[in-house]
Parts: structure tokens; sequence; C-alpha cells
């Protein structure tokens, strides 16, 4: 018996998630009194996953698997799952992590469960708690497969150092062309700035913003905060940012430390996308804005006087803080 | 080109969320059900592939007969028939299995699910009925293309997206952007009484097991009172977040 975690990298470095999904592990296996096993792409330096708990890394590093395919992935992950005769898989919520997980639960006929928020009440029977209804609710699942896969929902669990002595191994699974007829032909990815996905902090913005011309005030404040920016339904509706931006319950999740919503109402179905972040603040005109009722902290003031001010401010707080 | 448009029946998006007196069941009391938005988007795009390229286009639901109305909606929109298999709906596993056999059945060259149902955020249905059916698929699909069996499909991917080529048959996971928000349809009149007159079968769900199954609910813990900072004390928010939430 083992748990089994995909821990994910790019370009060789493992991902933040990476290390949350191994302490998520690590504290499953410590409950059912087993060992973490972790299986990476392509990942440099996979040693430093031991300080979270991992006892081996399966370091698959057939160029085949250089880049993400869904189907190659979820393969991989089931051999690797036999062969460690794992009864737990742990993943992460990203987009890639999610593709991947719906197709190996269906291969190994794995009870699933996504968006999980804490450490598992109980491991026999295996009960997770997660967020349903776009975090309008929470959920008790039980696991009764004999196979289950855990996603674990970002910046819940958090990381948690849990040092053991380790080793790395190669691990080569079957390569099968069949596995392949999904084909990548082209990437058009930010590179370098925080994704909405695992940023700490998200500065978001809503129709209150009058246009797309006004957007420089909002990047730059999430310069200085190393954040992610966002938009409401609206506002990737009506072209003034990327659909990619759009958060709520029809857009991107936001679960991060921080999230500063500037110009935006607050309808039900933004705020269900966003609660999860642990700390709102909201800036918005008007005081009756629904925003208010669910932020911890307010300011009602013009976006245009306030979030420029503010963005000078924190430099002036970053540079004393450095 | 033949199309099963896969449907979950969810609440609204406005409706509060409530559960049974025991905290076991989602309390559907003056709930309003709707088609699930991230089906919507997929159905939309059907309707695309049923008028420029002469697709046939079917709906499919696993659902006891309370989610009719919402089938026969999918039908007002446009679509040529659906299919309900008649089972509660255990777990994502389960209705895999059913949608898997709904397919079989039917031969069907694209199949359009959503990337998750809003009510339970599962996810998981598509990429399972995926794996069943040893068949191609697509997840956080934002917009496809068909030319005859070859498919070109994007996904969004975290911070960008991905272009992807890849052959009929095919499960997509849709999502907004498969479609403008514009081209979304409300039934019309005509639509509303041509529905009624299409072929909705009932079938008998085949043996699967389940994976999983909910035992108890939680609501969120109610939010405590904002803390206004005045727009001329910026400072003070600063301060706030260092010290107090400890965010900065
Ligand atoms: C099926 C469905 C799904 C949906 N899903 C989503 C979703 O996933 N995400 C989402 O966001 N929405 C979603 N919506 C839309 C949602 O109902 C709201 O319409 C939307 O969130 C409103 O966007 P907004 O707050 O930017 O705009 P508005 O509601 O127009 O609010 C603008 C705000 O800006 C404030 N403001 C104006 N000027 C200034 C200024 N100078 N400084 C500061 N504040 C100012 C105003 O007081 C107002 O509160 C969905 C709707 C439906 C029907
Ligand atoms: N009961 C159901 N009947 C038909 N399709 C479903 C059902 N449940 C889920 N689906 C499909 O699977 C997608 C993902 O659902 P889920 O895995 O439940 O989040 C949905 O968007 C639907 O397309």
């Amino acid at each position: 018996m083992s748990v089994l975690v995909y821990t994910e990298s790019e370009k060789g470095n493992y991902k933040k998630n990476a290390f949350e999904v191994a302490s998520y592990a690590r504290e499953v296996a410590d409950k059912m009194g087993t060992d973490v096993i972790a299986i990476s792409f392509h990942a440099d330096e996979s040693e430093t996953l031991e300080k979270y708990g991992v006892s081996k890394v399966l370091n698959v590093t057939d160029p085949a698997y250089q880049t993400f395919n869904a189907k190659a992935y979820a393969s991989a992950l089931g051999e690797a799952a036999r062969s460690e005769n794992a009864s737990v898989i742990v993943i992460s919520s990203s987009t890639d992590a999610k593709y991947m997980a719906g197709i190996l639960a269906g291969e190994l006929e794995a009870g699933y469960a996504t968006n999980v928020v804490a450490a598992p009440e109980s491991t026999s029977p295996l009960v997770v708690k997660r967020t349903a209804f776009t975090n309008k609710g929470f959920m008790y699942t039980q696991l009764n497969a004999a196979l289950n896969i855990i996603g674990v929902s970002s910046n819940a669990f958090g990381t948690r150092e849990n040092p053991v002595a380790g080793k790395v191994e190669g691990f080569s699974p079957t390569v099968n062309n069949d596995h392949f007829t999904v084909k990548s032909v082209e990437i058009d990815q930010v590179v370098g700035k925080a994704t909405i996905a695992d940023a700490d902090i998200v500065v978001s913005a809503g129709r209150g913003l009058k246009g797309p011309e006004n957007w420089g005030i909002i990047e730059e404040l999430a310069d200085v905060l190393g954040a992610a920016t966002a938009c409401s339904k609206p506002v990737s509706d009506l072209g003034w940012r990327p659909h990619g931006e759009h958060v709520g319950q029809t857009g991107k999740p936001v679960a991060s430390n921080l999230y500063i919503a500037i110009g935006i109402s607050g309808a039900i179905q933004h705020l269900a996308g966003v609660s999860s972040s642990k700390v709102k603040v909201v800036i918005n005109t008007d005081p009756e804005a629904p925003f208010f009722k669910a932020a911890d902290y307010g300011i009602v003031g013009d976006a245009f006087q306030v979030v420029p001010e503010l963005t000078e401010k924190l430099k002036e707080f970053k540079a004393q803080n450095a | 080109m033949k199309i099963l448009v896969c449907i979950s029946n969810v609440p609204d998006t406005t409706s509060k969320i409530n559960f049974t007196a025991d905290n076991t069941k989602f309390d559907t009391t003056g709930v309003q059900f709707v088609i699930n938005p991230n089906d919507e988007f997929g159905l939309t795009r059907a309707m695309w592939f049923k008028e420029k390229q002469g697709a046939e286009v079917h709906v499919a639901t696993v659902g006891d007969s309370s989610v009719e109305p919402t089938m026969r909606k999918a039908l007002a929109i446009g679509a040529d028939e659906a299919i309900r298999v008649d089972a509660v709906p255990l777990d994502g596993l389960f209705v895999a299995r059913q949608l898997a056999e709904v397919v079989k059945n039917g031969e069907y060259d694209l199949i359009l699910a959503g990337r998750e149902s809003i009510d339970y955020n599962g996810g998981m249905v598509p990429g399972m009925m995926a794996a069943m059916l040893n068949i191609n698929f697509v997840n956080t699909c934002i917009s496809l293309e068909v030319d005859g069996t070859v498919a070109r499909a994007e996904r969004e991917i975290d911070g960008g997206k991905e272009v992807l080529e890849t052959s009929l048959p095919l499960i997509i996971g849709g999502q907004k952007g498969l479609v403008e928000e514009s081209d979304l349809r409300i039934p019309n009149m005509r639509g509303i009484m041509m529905a009624r007159k299409k072929k909705l079968s009932v079938v008998p769900p085949v043996e699967a097991s389940s994976g999983s199954e909910e035992i108890k609910f939680e609501r969120p813990a109610p939010k405590g009172e904002v803390k206004l900072v005045d727009a001329e004390n910026l400072d003070e928010l600063i301060n706030l977040l260092h010290n107090e939430a400890k965010v900065i």
C-alpha cells in the first residue's frame, strides 16, 4: 500500500502546487501508516520533495513525456499506481491535473473527489471535505473504490515540511502511440507572470473601470504586489480583457490569499467563484455594493483615485520592507 | 456528423443553496433548474454545426423525470432528439458509464459535455467517459472546429491557451469561450411548440458501480463584518493587510 502524488513541474522546476500536494499526501500517508511516492515528468532536483515527506520519486525522463499530454500522463500514473500498489492518488487542481485525472479515474474505475479543502476526516472509510455549489457549500464525500483520487484545492492545505530520507528513481512508462492522438500544435502562455490558478494575490477589476484603456492602473497595482490580474464576466464579454481572466462561477475559480476587487459589484455568480480566497478587499464607489457584505476590508471610493495612490504607497511599503 | 450534447440539470446560478435539516441532502425546494452553463455553450456550438455543417444533434441526461423540463428546453433551442437515462446520478463514475453506453449505441462522432457541472463541481464525467470509450478528449475547451474527421480545438491552460489537433470521435469538456456570449439562445415560441413533438426517449440504466457517495453537507461559516477603511487613509489598509491579515 502507498500514497502516490503527481508533482507537476514546468521546465524542470517544481510548481508551487507540487509541494502542496506532496504535503497533503504525507498527511494522508501518516493517517494510513504508509509512504508517499511521487511521480514527476522531467523534473530537476527531485530531492527537494523529501522535505515534504516524499520517500521515493519516480522521475519520467522519456522524451515522449517532455510536454504534458493528458492521456499519456494518465496512463503513466496508472502504471505507477499499479507498480507501487497505491490505494490513494493525490493531485492538484491545476487545469492539467484536472484534465488528466478524469481520464485516470475512468481507466482505474477510481473514486474521485475534486476541490478538496482539508485533510481527510478519516481514512477508513476515506472521507474528504470538498467545496460544492461553487463555494456556496461544502460536501463530505466518502470514497469507496479500491483506489481513490483526491484533487486538492489550491492554497487550501498549504505546504508543510516533514523531512524524510528519500530516493529518486527513473521510471519508464510504456510509450503507446494511441496515447498521443491529441496533439499539441501551439502554446500561447504568459511566462514569468503569476497566474490566477497559483497566485498568492489576485487583483481583479470590473465594469466600474469604464473601459479597457483604464487597465493600466490595475496592472501597476498587480505588478507591485506580484499579483495575477483577473476580471468580472461582463468585462471579458465586452472584450476589454481576455476570456482567461474571467473569474466566477462560469469562469476561473480564485483561491488566493488576497483578492482585491475593484469596481466589481459582487453579483452572486462572481462571489461564488472567488469566495474561497482567504482575505478580500473591495474598492467601490457605492457603499451599497453587495461585495462589501462578502469582504474583509473595504474602501468606499473612486478606483481612479484610490488605486494609483495605493500603488504608490505599496511601493514605499515594499521598499521599506524589502 | 452525429453530435451528442451531455446536459446536466443544475440549480440556476442565482439560487440560494440550502440543505435538508439533517444536512444529508441538497434541498431543492423553490430552486429553479437550468441547463448547466458549460453545457449550454456546448449545445450552442452544436447548433452551429447543425446549421453550417448539417450535423444531427441529440442531447442526453442521466436523471429521473424531474430533469425533463430542462431537456425540453434543449429541444426548444434546436436539438433534434433527447435521451434520458432513467436513473438518479450516483456519482461521476456511474454517470460516465451510463453516458458511455448512450454514445456506443448512438455511434456519435462528437460528444459535447461541460468542463464541470456547477452544482457538485465534479469536473470528471467527460474524462471518465473518454477513458471508458477509449476516444480522444479535450478539456476546458474554448474553441472547436471540425473538418471531416479532423478536429482543431483550443483549450485553456493556466496562464494561456493551447491549440490541439486530433480526430473524431472526440469528447469535449466545454466552457465559456466555445461560443460568443451573444450567440446563446433563448427558446422562442416556435421552438417550444416544436420541442413538444420531438422525440424524448427514456432508456433504463446499465449495471454500473459508483466510486463515491455524499455523506453530508455543510454551509460556509457566516462572514464577519467588513472593516471599512477611509479612502484618505490608505496607510491604514496596508497596515491591516500586513499586520492583521498577514497577506502582504
Ligand atoms: C449564468 C450566469 C453566470 C454568470 N457568471 C459570472 C461569473 O462567473 N463571473 C462574474 O463576474 N459574473 C458572472 N455573471 C454576471 C453577474 O451576474 C454580474 O452581471 C457581473 O458579475 C457584474 O460585473 P461587474 O461587477 O463588473 O459590473 P457591475 O455590476 O456593473 O458593477 C460595477 C461596479 O463598479 C462600481 N463602480 C463604478 N464606477 C466606479 C469607480 N470609479 N470606482 C470604483 N467602483 C466603481 C459600481 O458601483 C458597481 O458596483 C453571470 C451571470 C449569469 C446570468
Ligand atoms: N447527470 C448527467 N447527465 C448528463 N450529463 C452529465 C450529467 N452529469 C454530468 N454530465 C456532463 O458532464 C459534465 C461535467 O460534469 P461533472 O463531472 O458532474 O462536473 C457536465 O457539464 C455534463 O456535460
